[in-house]
């Protein structure tokens, strides 16, 4: 507890310190294991970069020494004062976007961030065109002639059509 | 008619995606594409992995066309592609530079006295940072530069005889002459 409060109040000193001494001071690293504020950025941050060597893992996940590497690099720059787009940035600019897992949006992704509305509009589409087809076979039957409207009234009623029918047809 | 023709639309669309699969089926997903290329070649300081003393720096190989290789002797298919180094660089055509990957300087020196030393020059990468900097994740990585110490072409995993004569022999025969 001691040790973290210490941590904790080394980091305040750091960042007042930061704007006026300058890297020097950013650059003596507070290990990150004990500041739990630096600790969960560095495995957030870690969780969102792929490792490319075992592509189904972040390097969060991974023990491969290029992740374990990275890990390293992540825990660094969050003690030099990294903010977090700086450290994505660090890591995109080495490997790509293919080292996150969440692609950005960019002319190349677009397609990928709004296919999946493109998708629902078609269905969208479709549904409708689907339904109106059918309202309009509903509403494009001829009207009744007084014969056969005479004949349904007859049916709905009950009575025999006998009648009916042959006053119309024979 | 028009609603045979309807009909058809699933058939249609899994064509598509079975084009897409089949594509896909012949791409390597281990093979990412490097953002590195057209861009200026990090640069970096290094010991000699023969005379630790040494530095080198990448800025030392400007106005020449020259080969980066990373290598290590815990790499197994380093060894595969060693041959073909050693034998490109007896052309002499161009200065090959190897970065021993996080190594240990004794082991990256007993490989290359097993194997050969294709390299002009080897620089120690031990903790790997310009690995990282290069985007290294796959031992080994070749990196061809321009005269400008722009990245040109990167090789990812061992250079295989074809990839040498028809992509880095040509590459680096058109780089010369700029």
């Amino acid at each position: 507890m001691r040790r973290s409060m210490r941590a904790f109040l080394l980091i305040c000193a750091i960042s007042v310190l930061g704007g006026w001494g300058g890297m020097a001071v950013a650059g003596e690293a507070v290990p990150t294991e004990n500041d739990p504020v630096a600790q969960k950025r560095a495995v957030e941050l870690a969780a969102k970069l792929r490792c490319l060597v075992c592509q189904n893992q972040s390097i969060a996940e991974s023990d491969a020494e290029l992740a374990v590497d990275l890990r390293r690099q992540v825990r660094e720059q969050i003690a030099a004062g990294k903010s977090d787009r700086e450290i994505i940035n660090f890591m995109t600019e080495r490997y790509g976007d293919f080292v996150l897992y969440e692609p950005p949006m960019k002319p190349a992704t677009l397609l990928l961030w709004i296919g999946p509305l493109l998708l629902l509009a078609a269905g969208v589409a479709a549904m409708v065109f689907l339904l109106r087809g059918r309202g309009q076979a509903a509403a494009g039957s001829a009207p009744l002639t007084e014969a056969e409207q005479a004949r349904a009234t007859a049916l709905l009623e009950g009575r025999t059509i006998q009648n009916v029918s042959s006053g119309k047809g024979k | 008619m028009k609603k045979k023709l309807l009909l058809l639309i699933p058939l249609v669309v899994f064509f598509v995606l079975a084009g897409f699969f089949v594509v896909g089926l012949g791409l390597n997903p281990r093979e990412v594409p490097s953002p590195l290329i057209g861009k200026p070649a990090p640069t970096f300081a290094l010991p000699d992995l023969n005379e630790p003393e040494k530095t080198v720096t990448s800025k030392d190989f400007l106005g020449q066309v020259w080969l980066f290789n990373v290598w290590a002797s815990w790499c197994v298919s380093c060894r595969a592609e060693h041959p073909l180094l050693v034998a490109y660089a007896k052309t002499n055509e161009v200065a090959i530079v190897g970065l021993n990957y996080k190594d240990k300087p004794a082991d990256g020196k007993a490989w290359l006295r097993q194997y050969g030393d294709p390299y002009t020059v080897s620089v120690i990468d031990a903790d790997g940072r310009v690995g990282i900097d290069y985007g290294v994740y796959g031992v080994p990585e070749t990196f061809l530069i321009d005269k400008q110490g722009i990245i040109r072409y990167k090789q990812i995993g061992p250079i295989t005889e074809e990839a040498m004569r028809k992509t880095i022999i040509p590459m680096i025969k058109e780089l010369k002459q700029q």
